[in-house]
């Protein structure tokens, strides 16, 4: 298995606040992996660490063979932060447009590209209403959309189902199974255990450490639970 | 390119928000507009005493929108002391003087304005220049006249730094400024393109301002029309850069707004909309590092001085300079948000 990213025992801290304290992990190609941990346990600092945003204290983190952060591997990864991002003001496709020349696609590039994406977040009826009129959902989805806009090998997705019903949740996996079988490398931070179940493989964070790694299968099996969250209340209180 | 992509955007941001856009045009119109009134009321009727004054000269002045009273020197004195009168023409045997109360700069030139009538319409053979003299103050133009240069870079600048700034913030609390951080744009390219979007605006905004003042407020201009859009656009691209800059140490748009006293009126007090010779020579030296003060001075210069480039040129430097300075300063402060 090809490796992706790698990090190797990485720190951070904002000013005296230490968030991170020792990261070491790997993530393979095509890989679908999950960060799950309760807020505040350094998720997106994490993923913010791997999009090259931030540059960690300590250790190293690279992507596809590159130490992060640099602005030549940024073009091969996606970005769907938090929160959605988008320009209000401005249609679903106007958002998708300006991010797909950010990338440096061309005119037809981008036509093309648009809706593509939109078939694929299941968007094309309502995108060129102006974004302010989307339901929540809709933006989510849009958002996906232009993170995915300049096929990226690498798709860092932070919390991407948080607020969702689960009608549309279950869309969006589908459209991650899609990617994944395209050989996109996805990582994706959540707080919700039965999600966790359907990653590739899981890392489970606590208080900046990676308190336990595996599939979701070995996880559970290791110490005989039978969900996620009681493998994760397992691991955490064996580090208290 | 991807500049060109922000610009793109921000140009298309712009054009939908009609709200931003009305408050960076219109409202400056409008409290010019206000301003005008209230400073340059245009049928104010001055009244005047004559003294002595031989009577074609008196019928002239009649014929103007002037009110003339015929009294004795002694009396006009009197009422002049008391506000009474604008003004009190007295004649020596071969010219007239002329003394203003002068503390009013409407009655000021409404005074002049009915003299110069008077003595181009109404004298058949050149009469000798009437001796100006005033009782209060001195000669100036209006005050219109003499502080609406000032206000119209002080408006573009205020409008601008408010609106730029906002959106820059914006940028950052809906999260947008991130997502373009995790893109390969440099953190100058975020910057210029900020700065291309608004600039092409305020190109627009600029000619409209200058335009609407000069040419429907009447305000005086003896200078050229490109030399006042130079200057307002360079204030603009000041007051630009330095509201993103500004940007980046507020956390909402109330901070943005808490930024007006801090930044904006002291300003107003420094770049010479008041006069500033009575003041301590190091408090006036405050004024030295507002780019405003640049600003109003070159757009004095232009419009009621009538100067050309050389008179100005080294505000012109200072303002690009103060750009330059802002706009270097804003990509190190995105430094904060992305390291590299």
């Amino acid at each position: 298995m090809e490796t992706v990213i790698e990090l190797d025992y990485i720190a951070h801290s904002f000013g005296s606040e230490s968030v991170i304290k020792a990261i070491d992990m790997t993530v393979d190609k095509g890989e679908i992996f999950g960060l799950l941990g309760p807020s505040g346990a350094g998720k997106t600092t994490l993923v913010k660490i791997i999009v090259g945003i931030l540059k960690p204290s300590e250790g190293s983190a690279s992507v596809l063979g590159t130490p992060m952060p640099s602005l030549e591997k940024m073009k091969n990864i996606g970005f769907m932060a938090q929160s959605d991002a988008l320009y209000s003001e401005l249609s679903g496709r106007e958002n998708l447009d300006f991010f797909a020349s950010i990338y440096g696609l061309s005119k037809s590039e981008r036509k093309e590209k648009i809706q593509e994406v939109l078939e694929v977040v299941d968007l094309t009826s309502e995108i060129d209403k102006p974004v302010e009129k989307f339901s929540g959902g809709m933006k989510r989805r849009l958002s996906l959309a232009a993170s995915i806009l300049h096929q990226p090998e690498v798709l860092i997705l932070d919390e991407p189902t948080v607020g969702i019903d689960p009608v549309l949740r279950q869309s969006i996996w589908k459209e991650l199974k899609i990617l994944k079988e395209k050989g996109t490398t996805i990582i994706l931070t959540t707080h919700v255990m039965d999600e966790a179940d359907k990653c590739d493989r899981l890392a489970l964070i606590r208080e900046g450490y990676i308190i336990a790694q595996g599939t979701p299968q070995s996880l559970k099996q290791g110490i005989g639970a039978n969900t996620i969250e009681e493998a994760f209340l397992h691991y955490g209180s064996a580090v208290q | 390119m991807r500049t060109a992509a922000i610009i793109k955007r921000i140009l298309r941001q712009l054009r939908r928000d009609k709200r931003s856009l009305a408050l960076m045009i219109v409202a400056p119109l409008f409290i010019l507009t206000l301003m005008r009134l209230v400073l340059d009321g245009d049928s104010y009727v001055p009244e005047i005493a004559v003294v002595d004054l031989p009577s074609p000269m008196v019928d002239a002045l009649e014929e103007q929108e002037a009110e003339v009273h015929h009294m004795s020197e002694q009396e006009a004195h009197e009422e002049l002391r008391n506000e009474e009168l604008d003004a009190m023409i007295t004649w020596d045997g071969s010219k007239s003087e002329v003394l203003l109360e002068g503390s009013d700069p409407t009655a000021n030139g409404a005074v002049q304005q009915v003299l110069q009538q008077a003595m181009k319409e109404k004298t058949a053979q050149p009469a000798p220049e009437p001796e100006l003299k005033f009782l209060h103050g001195s000669e100036e133009l209006n005050l219109f006249d003499n502080t609406g240069p000032v206000l119209i870079g002080f408006f573009v600048f205020f409008f601008v730094f408010i609106v730029g700034g906002i959106s820059f913030l914006r940028e950052r609390t809906q999260g947008t400024l991130e997502r373009l951080l995790s893109t390969p744009l440099k953190r100058w390219e975020i910057v210029l393109g900020y700065l291309g979007g608004f600039g092409f605006f305020t190109i627009i905004q600029s000619i409209i301002i200058a335009a609407f003042s000069i040419y429907v407020l009447n305000m005086y201009m003896s200078g050229a029309f490109w030399h006042v859009m130079l200057i307002t656009f360079l204030l603009a691209v000041a007051a630009l850069s330095l509201g993103t800059l500004l940007s980046a140490y507020a956390n909402n748009e109330f901070q943005m707004m808490q930024f007006i006293p801090l930044v904006i009126v002291p300003q107003v007090f420094f770049s010479g909309i008041f006069n500033l010779e009575t003041m301590e020579p190091w408090l006036r030296a405050i004024g030295k590092v507002m780019p405003l003060t640049y600003g109003g001075e070159a757009l004095r210069d232009i419009m009621i001085r009538g100067k050309g480039f050389a008179v100005f040129s080294d505000e012109v430097y200072i303002l690009i300079a103060f750009s330059i300075l802002f706009i270097a300063l804003n990509i190190l402060a995105l430094k904060r948000h992305r390291t590299l």
